[in-house]
Parts: structure tokens; C-alpha cells; sequence
């Protein structure tokens, strides 16, 4: 059952959110150290006539209250800019950018929550011993780890002196392929150093995460009460330690989607994955505002969609909220 | 029940949590981190200076792989990389440490008004928290270090005024649940002002929580520092771990297999970040009462 009036309350966030990292965003690049007709005449040597009529010709004339209006209004109708060192429309690069990115993190998600739940399932089980240190310790050592050092390590190891796996883009170069099976095999061995990579780094956090409320959950009355009335500890376990463990997992969604985006943009620069991380390496490079811009927004726009999502979801599975 | 929830000498409680800080080997291993990693980086660059300027002068000094003359190697300018890893410990921990102070500052104070106060002032300040933990971390300080420029300054403002929205969080949830507690109401109800009940009797309340989430925050910050620099947004005068990697990846190190350039300053960052997570991960679970039952 979904509740209507909790929905529109969180979409209500949503949007007032949205409309807040807009506004922010606007701000923030307007306040820049020169407007982007200066970047420009820097570039071409403009006439000051002619800086005068692009300045009219982007609406930079204009007070900024109105830019701001013209800026939301291009916003809703999904105009981006354009980006000066591509010459071509923002939308048009991050489209062609953002699937290669969904595939990383697509991919690093499922062995993030598979190994990542697994092990904090066993520390939480066996708490206190020995396995249980390892593992923790484990996770705080994954926890330190740069994500951008962890990939040059990697790059070095299992790249360049084991040879094992390609280090760089996302197929191999000037090769075409046949058919569709042997290019995904090729995007594949591309793409396991920048999975284990980001894999690495975040599954530290996930693990402790979930071994603590798993230890928070054993420990509830009705835990005690289930084992004893005899109920097996294995089914104990599965049935109602780790559904009910996973709850508060849920709501760390977009912290962890927070974690996997920053990381995303680590890995991949160092792998040069053609996706939205590496683009806005390159923006930062060669200081391409409008491109910045925008992945900010994106980056934005994705995390609070993802709490939504994840509101949402813990609404479906929780009956406490899905009844109160 | 916890003697410092009650309002008991915070005292003898802080002793006690060094004691039980030090009793666990993790805590244990994250202190003992930290003592190695400070006196390294306070001695260690007196003992093996390291000039930024002695670039090499033949090309067969380039990227070379530890020997006798150089310990560790040399880096793509001939450069020594044990000397310039002793270096760059400075400038990582004088960032993490000042970010984090702006950072625990701001979040602080948030937390203690928006606490104290639940009403209006308290649900706007939420709001504004919100907003922040709602941004994604990364991109929001490489675009605010790509428009206000690249200075240690600026590194610093950037890490810590981001930082601070979780610090904020935690420490309104417990001033909001001491406000409601007896001792508060009744010396409240004796007259005391708002300034006295919140310095004298919420803070040093709230203060062990700071402290185990100030010390994550320090971890938080020197990854914050590493990453910048590594995209190319640190100082570039100032030589940190972050700003070696950042030169090591775009002369290609990785590619030329030069380990000596890339172990080091990661080495250095993992092991002083591993011991603040370590130390911070322990106190937590002291200060956390319901973890520390298992």
C-alpha cells in the first residue's frame, strides 16, 4: 500500500530540493571570477562591440533576477548550455556519457551489496571472534583507502605487470568487432579494474553498516522472544534478523550513492572511462564551466532522486511507516 | 544508564574512555597510528630536508627506482620521493586539521542552536543541514576549489564549510534529548539563562559525541585533501601526498610501472587515515552504549 499523502509530502521535498540546488547552482557560476564572454574574447581576441552584443545575445546584459528567470525557465525546458571546449550542446555530451557511467556503478553495485551485506551478515553473527575482528578490521582498511590511489595500485599490479587486464577506456581501440558478444566481452574485461575498484573502497562502509544494525537488531525483545520459543537460529537469522537489519540500510541510500558518486569520478579518470566521472575531470582540466554545471546538477538531481526512491521503498517494506 | 548523560563530572568520564580507548586493541593500534604518523611528519622533514626546487639536471635522474642515493627513488623531476613523502605529511595533516576544525565549528554550533532552540530558528537551521547533506560531497567541493582558485587557503574553507552538515545532525539529536532531561528542566526552571544551561550543562555533555565524530572528520578531511589534490585542484606550491599522486598519474607513473612514485604518499595517507578511522570507529563504539552491550 502507498500512502498518497506521504508521497506528495516527500515529492513536495523533492521538488522545493530541486528548485534549492538550482537556485544554489545559478548563484554559484555567476559569481565567478569573469563571465563566460571574457573566456571567450580571451580565446578570439574580441572587439568590444562585439563582446557587447554577445553579452546582449546570452542575456548577460540583463539584471540578475532575470538571467536567473531565463536560467530556470532554460532549465525546465532542458537547455544545459554549450560548452566551449566541445563546441557542441551540453546535453548532447552527457547523453552520450551517462549509460557508460550506469554500467560502472550498475556493476559495482550488485558485488558492493553481495559481498558487502555478506560479510557484515557473518561479523554481526559471530561477533567478537576472531572472524569477526578481521572483518571489521578489514572494512576500516578498505574504509582509509584512497578510491584514486587504490585504482593506480591496481593499474600497476594487475595492468602493467601482470598484464591480466586492460587499464584504459572502455574498448579496445581501433578494433572493430564482428558481432555484439565478442564487443560485451571486450567492454567487460575493460570494465573489471574500475568495478573492483570502486567495489573496494565502498564495500568498507557497507559492511560496518550493516553489521552494526544487524548487532542493533539481535538484540531487540522480539529476537529474544523468537529464540526463545526454539525458533532455529538459522531461520532466526534469515527470516527475521536480516529483513528487519536491512530497513535502516535502505535509508542510507543516498549517502551511499553520495560515496559511489564520488567515487565514480576517482575511477574514472584513472581508467579513462568515457562516463560522467571523467568528463568533469576534464571540465575541471580545462575549466569548462557550463559542463561542470550541469554534472553538478546531474550529481545532484541523482542523490535526491535516490532518497525519494528510497523513501519510497522503505514506505513498501516497512509497515510501521506504510500504516502510521 | 551512562554518569554523563546524567549531568556527573564529565571528568571521570573522559578517563575513562582513554582507558577503554587504549583496553581495545583496535583503539589501541589507531593510537599508536597516529603517534608514529605525527612525530614522522614533525622530525622527519628536519632530519631529511626536501627542496622542491632541486630538480634533476641529466635525464637519467627522471623517475629512477630506489637505490642507494635515493632511498625510495626519484620522481619525474629527478626529485627524492622519501624526502618529498616525509614533506607532504605536513601539508596533509595541517589541512585535515584545520578543515576539521572549521568543519566541527560550524556543525557544532548548528547542532547546539537547532537542538536548544526546536522551534523555528531549530527547523530552519535543519532545513539549511539538509540541503547540504542533500549535495553530492565530491562534486560540490571540486566545483567550489574550481571557481574560488587553488590555495591551501582555499583547500581548507572548501573541505571544512561542507564537512560540517553530519557533525550537525548528531549533536542536535542528543542536545534535543538532554533538553528533555530532569536536570536540565529543573535548573532551567531555577532561572538559569539560555547562554549558562547550553555552556555549562548541554556542551560537556555533547562534547565526548564531538569527539569521536571530530576524529572521523579529520579521516574524512585528509581523504578530502588527497582527492582534490589528485585532480589537480591542490596547491600547487605546497607538495602534499595528494599533489605527488596527482603529478605521478599525469607523467604516467602507473603506466611506466614506477611503484617507488605511487606507494609512498598513498602508503602515508591510508596509514594516517587508518588511524583516525581506527581510533574514531573505537571511541564511537565506547560512546555508543547499545554497541558496546555485544
Amino acid at each position: 500500500m502507498i500512502r498518497i499523502e506521504f508521497v506528495l509530502k516527500k515529492l513536495v521535498q523533492v521538488i522545493i530540493t530541486l528548485f534549492g540546488v538550482a537556485t544554489f547552482n545559478f548563484l554559484l557560476f555567476r559569481i565567478l571570477p569573469g563571465n563566460p564572454i571574457r573566456l571567450l574574447a580571451r580565446a578570439g581576441r574580441l572587439t568590444p562591440e562585439a563582446i557587447a552584443r554577445l553579452q546582449i545575445l546570452f542575456g548577460l546584459d540583463k539584471p540578475l533576477p532575470v538571467q536567473y528567470l531565463y536560467y530556470l525557465n532554460n532549465l525546465l525546458r532542458g537547455e544545459l548550455g554549450y560548452s566551449l571546449t566541445y563546441r557542441r550542446p551540453v546535453v548532447e555530451i552527457l547523453s552520450e556519457r551517462i549509460t557508460n557511467t550506469l554500467i560502472l556503478l550498475a556493476a559495482a553495485t550488485v558485488i558492493i551489496i553481495i559481498i558487502g551485506v555478506g560479510a557484515g551478515v557473518v561479523s554481526a553473527v559471530r561477533r567478537g571472534t576472531r572472524l569477526d575482528s578481521s572483518l571489521v578490521i578489514t572494512s576500516l582498511v578498505f574504509w582509509s583507502l584512497p578510491t584514486f590511489w587504490t585504482g593506480l595500485i591496481l593499474v600497476i599490479l594487475l595492468g602493467v605487470y601482470f598484464k591480466v587486464f586492460p587499464i584504459s577506456g572502455i574498448s579496445t581501440l581501433g578494433v572493430s568487432f564482428s558481432n555484439p558478444i565478442e564487443l560485451a566481452l571486450d567492454i567487460g574485461k575493460h570494465l573489471v579494474l574500475p568495478t573492483i575498484t570502486l567495489a573496494i573502497v565502498t564495500m568498507g562502509e557497507f559492511m560496518l553498516i550493516t553489521r552494526s544494525t544487524l548487532v542493533d537488531v539481535l538484540t531487540e525483545d522480539y529476537i529474544l522472544t523468537a529464540r526463545a520459543k526454539g525458533l532455529p537460529f538459522r531461520k532466526l537469522l534469515w527470516k527475521h534478523g536480516v529483513p528487519n537489519a536491512l530497513l535502516p540500510i535502505i535509508t542510507t541510500t543516498a549517502i551511499y550513492v553520495s560515496l559511489v558518486l564520488g567515487g565514480d569520478i576517482q575511477v574514472e579518470t584513472i581508467f579513462s572511462w568515457p562516463g560522467m566521472g571523467r568528463l568533469m575531470y576534464d571540465a575541471v582540466l580545462r575549466r569548462d564551466y557550463t559542463i561542470l554545471e550541469a554534472s553538478f546538477l546531474l550529481f545532484a538531481a541523482t542523490i535526491i532522486l535516490a532518497n525519494f526512491l528510497s523513501d519510497l521503498l522503505y514506505m513498501l517494506v516497512d509497515p510501521r511507516v506504510r500504516e502510521a | 544508564m551512562n554518569s554523563y548523560t546524567e549531568g556527573i563530572s564529565t571528568e571521570r568520564h573522559e578517563s575513562q574512555t582513554w582507558q577503554m580507548l587504549w583496553a581495545d586493541p583496535l583503539g589501541r593500534m589507531g593510537v599508536l597510528l597516529l603517534v608514529f604518523v605525527l612525530l614522522l611528519s614533525l622530525f622527519g622533514p628536519m632530519i631529511f630536508k626536501f627542496d622542491p626546487k632541486l630538480v634533476a639536471t641529466t635525464a637519467q635522474e627522471l623517475l629512477q627506482p630506489p637505490s642507494a642515493q635515493h632511498m625510495l627513488g626519484t620522481d619525474e623531476l629527478g626529485r627524492d620521493v622519501f624526502r618529498a613523502t616525509l614533506a607532504g605529511s605536513r601539508i596533509s595533516l595541517l589541512v585535515g586539521l584545520l578543515a576539521t576544525a572549521i568543519s566541527i565549528l560550524v556543525g557544532a554550533l548548528t547542532g547546539l542552536v537547532a537542538g536548544y532552540y526546536p522551534g523555528l530558528a531549530g527547523s530552519i537551521l535543519m532545513r539549511i543541514t539538509d540541503f547540504f547533506l542533500a549535495l553530492p560531497l565530491l562534486p560540490l567541493i571540486i566545483i567550489l576549489a574550481s571557481i574560488f582558485g587553488q590555495n591551501i587557503l582555499i583547500t581548507i574553507l572548501v573541505i571544512g564549510l561542507t564537512s560540517w552538515p553530519s557533525t550537525a545532525r548528531i549533536v542536535r539529536s542528543q542536545v534535543l534529548s538532554l533538553r528533555e532531561r530532569q536536570f536540565i528542566e529543573r535548573i532551567r526552571s531555577l532561572g538559569a539563562d539560555d547562554l549558562r544551561v547550553i555552556a555549562i550543562h548541554i556542551l560537556p555533555n555533547v562534547l565526548p559525541l564531538i569527539y569521536a565524530n571530530t576524529v572521523l572528520v579529520i579521516a574524512g578531511s585528509i581523504l578530502a585533501e588527497a582527492t582534490l589534490a589528485f585532480l589537480g585542484l591542490g596547491d600547487p606550491v605546497q607538495v602534499s601526498w595528494g599533489t605527488m599522486l596527482h603529478f605521478a598519474f599525469v607523467s604516467g607513473a602507473a603506466g611506466r610501472g614506477a611503484w617507488w612514485y605511487l606507494i609512498p604518499p598513498g602508503v602515508g595517507i591510508v596509514l594516517v587515515v587508518l588511524g583516525f578511522v581506527l581510533t574514531g570507529h573505537t571511541l564511537d563504539t565506547i560512546l555508543n552504549p547499545r554497541l558496546r552491550e555485544y
